[in-house]
């Protein structure tokens, strides 16, 4: 449902403001999605952090949900875009359902549906601004996919939006390998979040990590990881050059 | 030093609302600026909706009016379809609805607050952009800056409707104390199965905090009641 107030502010070539029909920037925003397959299915951790520019204003946001019976939609950014997202996602489940045809969506079909929708948006200037990431198995088949807010679309078995792009994906290039057990996986999936949490402003210690396998969908309740501060270096490092940092 | 008397008028605000056990309270400050100027030093930022939801309201006065009137619009229509109240959720939602939909155009933070049959007290909290996030408890507009940390310390599940008000009270004064674009008078609105109380506490009623002072008639209610040595410090 949508109800835009109704105005008229003319022409949007001549008239600059009304070109208001365009996100120009995004206000409450989730930081990074990173997600793996591994033997049984698809992991994807987030933390649960909506930042609200520089203050780490909600820490209970679930940025991870499930998308029909085969998948798992992950997203960073604007929180109200993702929200709206996944009432779109909604209708095409409940259309899905009501052709009562025993098929359900699978997570290729879903990350296809999305990519056309935020390509469409950034044509018109008027971007979801967020990057998902979407993951699922079906018929035995496990699957991980992208999208981000200007349509850019990919598969992989390992991806990172935001900060994780630079953080997590070096770790996973190196130790990601395509039989990780469930223990090994989450792992690994820890080891990228506890360096997001150190180097990301905009992390909060606070994570889920979600399973997607062909028996179903389980988000796990949300945690804290333990950090590690003791290193000798850390004690006294200005004690040789007082002043630096 | 530029007063701006036509800049919008706006409700920097300190907003805020609270889950207790048996229902919410909403709270809010009094001052609408602007520019540098107190336009209206007593609004009432807590708006009703229905019988049993309120809206804090915060940012533009006018975004936040209009798009209160269309709610208390669009939910009356809504009840008399529904054929009982309607519920905080909902409310909610056709606030996000006009938020997200228009946020190109609006500048408003609101915080829904009500009671309904269904799921009891409940708040909403819906900040710039349309994101809406169910909370036990929100504050919001410029002076909720300055109450994150006092929250963080303060808040516990499962106050008493007592507790609950003070503890929004405190917390308004605290932010009116710090924040040039709150004041005036504390606001509050307890909503419950048993109905809706409204509360005021006037500026000069509130606890004094750091480097504030016992207000006096004049200093020479001072001088005279001091003693022999009234300028000895």
């Amino acid at each position: 449902m949508t109800f835009t107030i109704p105005i008229d502010n003319g022409d949007a070539l001549k008239n600059a403001e009304a070109d208001s029909q365009r996100t120009l920037y995004p206000y409450v925003t989730g930081t990074s999605i990173v997600a793996i397959k591994y033997k049984d299915g698809v992991l994807m951790a987030s933390d649960m952090g909506g930042s609200y520019g520089s203050t780490l204003r909600y820490k209970n946001i679930e940025r991870v949900k499930a998308i029909g019976k085969h998948s798992l939609l992950g997203a960073s950014g604007e929180i109200s875009d993702f929200q709206e997202i996944l009432r779109y996602l909604d209708e095409l489940v409940l259309n899905d359902n009501m052709w009562d045809d025993g098929n359900s969506l699978g997570p290729k079909e879903v990350h296809n549906y999305l990519t056309r929708v935020m390509y469409n948006r950034r044509n018109k200037f008027n971007p979801l601004w967020n990057t998902l990431v979407l993951g699922g198995v079906k018929n035995g088949e496990s699957y991980l996919g992208m999208v981000s807010m200007i349509g850019v679309s990919f598969e992989d078995n390992h991806v990172a939006t935001g900060f994780g792009n630079h953080l997590a994906r070096p770790i996973l290039r190196d130790e990601w390998r395509a039989d990780l057990s469930f223990e090994d996986g989450v792992k690994l999936l820890e080891k990228c979040m506890r360096v997001l949490l150190y180097r990301d402003r905009s992390a909060i210690n606070k994570l889920q990590i979600a399973k997607i396998t062909e028996e179903g969908v389980t988000v796990s309740q949300p945690y804290s990881l333990k950090t590690f501060w003791e290193f000798q270096a850390f004690h006294n490092p200005t004690a040789g050059a007082q002043g630096s940092w | 030093m530029d007063l701006n008397l036509d800049a919008p008028h706006s409700m920097g605000t300190t907003i805020i609302g609270v889950t207790y056990n048996g229902g919410v309270v909403l709270g809010a400050d009094s001052r609408t600026s602007t520019g540098m100027y107190v336009a209206n030093r007593a609004s009432d930022k807590i708006t009703q909706l229905t019988d049993n939801v309120y809206v804090c309201r915060s940012g533009s006065a006018a975004d936040s009016q209009v798009v209160s009137d269309y709610v208390r619009y669009f939910l009356h229509q809504h009840t008399i379809q529904l054929g009982q109240p309607a519920t905080v959720k909902v409310s909610a939602n056709l606030i996000r609805m006009l938020a997200y939909n228009n946020k190109n155009m609006l500048q408003t933070g609101l915080i829904v607050g009500g009671w309904d049959k269904y799921e009891g007290g409940k708040i909403y909290g819906i900040p710039l952009g349309g994101t809406v996030v169910e909370q036990p408890f929100a504050i919001g507009g410029s002076g909720s800056s300055y109450l994150y940390g006092f929250f963080d310390q303060a808040w516990k599940e499962n106050m008493t409707k007592e507790e609950a008000e003070q503890l929004v009270v405190k917390a308004v004064s605290l932010a009116i104390a710090r924040d040039g674009a709150s004041g005036g008078v504390v606001r509050t609105v307890i909503i419950n199965s048993e109905g809706v109380t409204r509360n005021f506490y006037p500026g000069d009623k509130l606890q004094l905090w750091h480097e504030e002072l016992e207000p006096q008639n004049s200093l020479l209610d001072i001088l005279n009641a001091a003693g022999p040595e009234p300028m000895a410090i």
